[in-house]
């Protein structure tokens, strides 16, 4: 799974069935120090999550057809959970 | 799954049978501000789209699921037209990513 902040939402009415009730998220990746990496993608939203949270995304389809419960859902990205903080392990300078 | 516009269309009429009655549009992959991302490619039409539509597309095998009930050969096709988007300001953003760093981040020496 990846890390990715929520920067806004799309919506759109002509979509396959798949996406009907699907709320999708505009989604860009972000590293470790919540730096984003430019890389948006739209998702879709299981938890409400709102603009400038921090999501965590699954990308995988047959993740994305389980949780829709439809069998061969073209569904790729899934926000499947949110994100309430990050414990980093920061190595000694010795190490480098 | 990725946004992008459709800057193209191609037409094949040697092509493989299952991809027959599909039509392959030329995508240009872009971002919430519709800036260029990538190389533009081609990518099978699921929902009628038109030329210049701000779409969202599907990328590797979950792409052939695209048209219900048929199984098509491809890597990349288009499953929903975009009506509106709506995108955060980049300094709000910034400054909830900035706090949330500063309140949610614990950083932990070895």
């Amino acid at each position: 799974m990846e890390l990715a902040v929520v920067i806004g939402n799309i919506t759109s009415t002509v979509n396959h069935p798949a996406y009907n009730r699907c709320k999708l998220l505009l989604i860009e990746n972000v590293d470790i120090n919540l730096c984003k990496t430019g890389n948006v993608t739209v998702a879709v939203d299981t938890v409400d999550a709102g603009c400038g949270d921090i999501v965590l995304v699954a990308r995988e389809g047959k993740t994305a057809s389980d949780i829709l419960g439809i069998k061969q859902a073209p569904v790729r990205s899934m926000i499947i959970g949110y994100v309430d903080s990050l414990g980093i392990m920061k190595q000694s300078k010795t190490e480098g | 799954m990725k946004l992008g516009i459709i800057v193209g269309k191609v037409w094949a009429t040697q092509k493989d049978s299952q991809l027959t009655g599909v039509k392959l549009y030329v995508l240009q992959p872009v971002n919430e501000k519709r800036e260029n991302m990538g190389k533009p490619i081609i990518a099978a039409d699921a929902v009628g789209a038109g030329q210049g539509d701000l779409v969202y597309w599907v990328g590797s095998r979950e792409a052939t699921y695209a048209i219900p009930g048929k199984k098509i050969p491809c890597d990349a096709s288009i499953v929903g037209i975009v009506d509106n988007t709506f995108a955060e300001n980049q300094t709000t953003l910034e400054n909830r990513l900035q706090d949330w760093r500063a309140k949610n981040i614990h950083e932990s020496r070895e």
